[in-house]
């Protein structure tokens, strides 16, 4: 293998998400002795791309203006020229999580006679073929999976890896005009989910409802809590699907991948599919009835406890340190 | 119109982690007690084109089709309990855990060949990943073997004029697509699309709907080149992690002392965040 390129979304910019599987490819260069390109999809801010210029050797910016609003179909092509403008002799090409990126990377690696995987947790080469780490069973276990065509496309639990870090000199970057055909699935409305704060991905702090609160007014008990040490809120399927709490809050196999400093679960067992949204949280804390729940093995401290004795005493102790 | 649904048989997900082992010669799940059940992202998308259909009002024609064991008819039969109307099975000969390109592969010949027959699929509708690897690969896959523009994580299909209204779910939202047939989906769960509970008089009707069975050979596809030649991944290694953390719980005689205890670690650990 030669060199890695990372694919981001000029709409999505370099972030935390982006930095990460910067990082990861960079990392992956250089264990092989490559360069590690960044291929970008669509037009992005001046910044994002002169950050990106400061980590990679060489950036390559497909800017048409097509592509500014994300098209399945027409992001698809673009990654598929910009691989070949990069130079084409990837073994790697990494993406981040999010839904966009998720969609185009086994197609994209069918269209370069690759091999794609998902959602990897830690990446390395051995001799000419990628090993990923991921989650499977919904959690129950850890697979490693032999990539074995090039280039290895794949999407990465990319904010659980370290940011990539400064070049001593920046990289070269070129701007190419791509051919884009008429997308026959065109989106053509977006209904934005309201965001309060910050996204949950990029959270330090998250407070967690599950089943057991058994309604949606707890939830705002636990936002005081949550306030108190400026946390996002979050929760399980199960209090998802209830509809006690808007979808996006979700965290888990089919929700959102966290990994904050700290996560707070209450009320939570932490059923496999959960903990694989918010294995990857620095510190775990968990509250809850049950002794015998999952979630007190996956979790650095906790207490046996009602939610409903536990929270508001809690709230005003740490409302009262902070003061 | 025309839909089809590709389904998969899995190991039942809902297995407590007690009971899961791994089979460390297959590198894979050992099936000890569980049921096999259908992949609940392919159920759902079983409901999304059942409710495809009732929005179109009627003219609509569901087929199922699925690559696995003969275990796997039972998958079938549920859809088609479901009121989907046949149902096409592609019997897998000792493939045991065929990679997303082999699955892609061979539901895109079998569809090719129910097409030859019976005329295009205006969409096909994939579950967005299984319960079990959960390596969500095969809808793209199998939208680039078939050639069809595709769409992840939709939740419902709805019929326009002369092309398909799709919503679908992101990290940031909601999105909604035009669609022009014939197209791919991967479908996800909302509180829209829950598999509806099949009729009794439905089951016993599934049993007279027509289910195809094909073999590998059926469709002109060598095995041996499925299951080694254009593979594009193997499972190298499989584990169950340890339980890696020590929990400490708070302690103290009364309900006071624990909180305290508890509040203290938190401050702690939101003063190192800075």
């Amino acid at each position: 293998m030669a060199n890695v390129a990372v694919c981001v979304l000029g709409s999505l910019g370099y972030d935390r998400a982006a930095q990460g599987a910067a990082g990861a490819g960079r990392a992956l260069a250089e264990s092989v002795g490559g360069e590690l390109h960044a291929l970008v999809i669509g037009p992005a801010e001046d910044d994002a791309v002169a950050a990106l210029a400061t980590v990679a050797d060489r950036v390559v910016v497909g800017a048409n203006e097509a592509l500014r609003d994300y098209q399945p179909e027409q992001a698809l092509q673009a990654a598929q020229q910009l691989h070949a403008a990069g130079g084409g002799d990837y073994g790697a090409v990494l993406l981040s999580n999010d839904t966009y990126s998720q969609e185009i990377a086994p197609r994209l690696a069918h269209r370069l006679g690759g091999s794609s995987m998902a959602d990897a947790a830690a990446i390395r080469m051995d001799g000419d073929h990628l090993l990923a780490q991921r989650t499977a069973y919904g959690g129950k276990a850890i697979s490693i999976y032999r990539l074995k065509k090039q280039p290895a496309v794949v999407w990465l639990r990319a904010r659980g890896f370290e940011p990539a870090p400064e070049q001593p000199s920046a990289g070269e970057v070129a701007s190419v005009d791509l051919a884009l055909d008429e997308p026959r699935i065109r989106i053509t409305g977006r209904e934005m989910a309201e965001q309060e704060g910050v996204r949950l991905e990029d959270a330090q702090i998250i407070v967690s409802g599950g089943r057991g609160l058994g309604g949606p007014e707890p939830f705002r008990e636990l936002k005081k809590l949550a306030d108190s040490i400026g946390a996002e809120q979050g929760a399980s399927r199960a209090a998802c699907d209830a509809g006690w709490v808007p979808p996006n809050w979700q965290v888990g196999q089919t929700g959102k991948k966290v990994a904050p400093e700290l996560y707070i679960a209450i009320a939570i067992s932490g059923a496999s599919q959960h903990l694989l949204g918010m294995g990857d949280s620095k510190v775990v804390a968990a509250i809850n009835t049950d002794a015998d729940a999952p979630i007190f093995k996956h979790c650095s401290f906790g207490i046996v406890e009602d939610y409903k004795a536990v929270v508001p005493l809690l709230t005003e102790k740490l409302q009262a340190i902070a003061r | 119109m025309k839909l089809l649904v590709c389904l998969k048989q899995i190991l039942d997900p809902d297995v407590p982690a007690r009971d899961f082992q791994i089979d460390p010669a297959a590198r894979a799940a050992r099936r000890g007690g569980a049921n096999l059940v259908t992949n609940i992202f392919c159920e759902n998308a079983v409901e999304t084109a059942l409710q495809f259909r009732e929005a179109a009002g009627g003219d609509v024609k569901i087929t199922a089709l699925c690559y696995g064991e003969s275990s796997a008819e039972d998958c079938l039969r549920k859809a088609m309990a479901m009121t989907v109307d046949e149902a096409c099975l592609v019997e897998r000969d000792g493939n045991t855990n065929p990679d997303a390109a082999a699955v892609g592969r061979v539901l895109a010949a079998a569809i090719r060949r129910l097409e030859q027959d019976g005329g295009a699929f205006d969409a096909v509708l994939v579950g967005r990943e299984s319960g079990d690897w959960g390596v969500g690969q095969t809808g793209g896959v199998l939208a680039e073997e078939l050639g069809r523009p595709a769409l992840g994580f939709v939740e419902s299909l709805q019929p326009g004029n002369g092309s398909v209204t799709l919503r679908r779910q992101t990290d940031v939202g909601i999105e909604v697509a035009e669609a022009e047939p014939p197209f791919l989906v991967t479908v996800t769960n909302n509180e829209d699309n829950v598999p509806r509970i099949p009729k009794t008089r439905d089951v016993m009707m599934s049993y007279r709907k027509p289910l195809q069975k094909l073999s590998l050979g059926d469709l002109e596809l060598d095995s041996e080149e499925i299951r080694a030649g254009s593979s594009i991944f193997e499972v190298e290694e499989i584990f169950i992690p340890a339980d890696e953390v020590e929990c400490e719980l708070a302690e103290g005689d009364t309900l006071e002392e624990r909180v305290d205890q508890l509040a203290k670690r938190i401050h702690e650990v939101v003063v190192s965040i800075g």
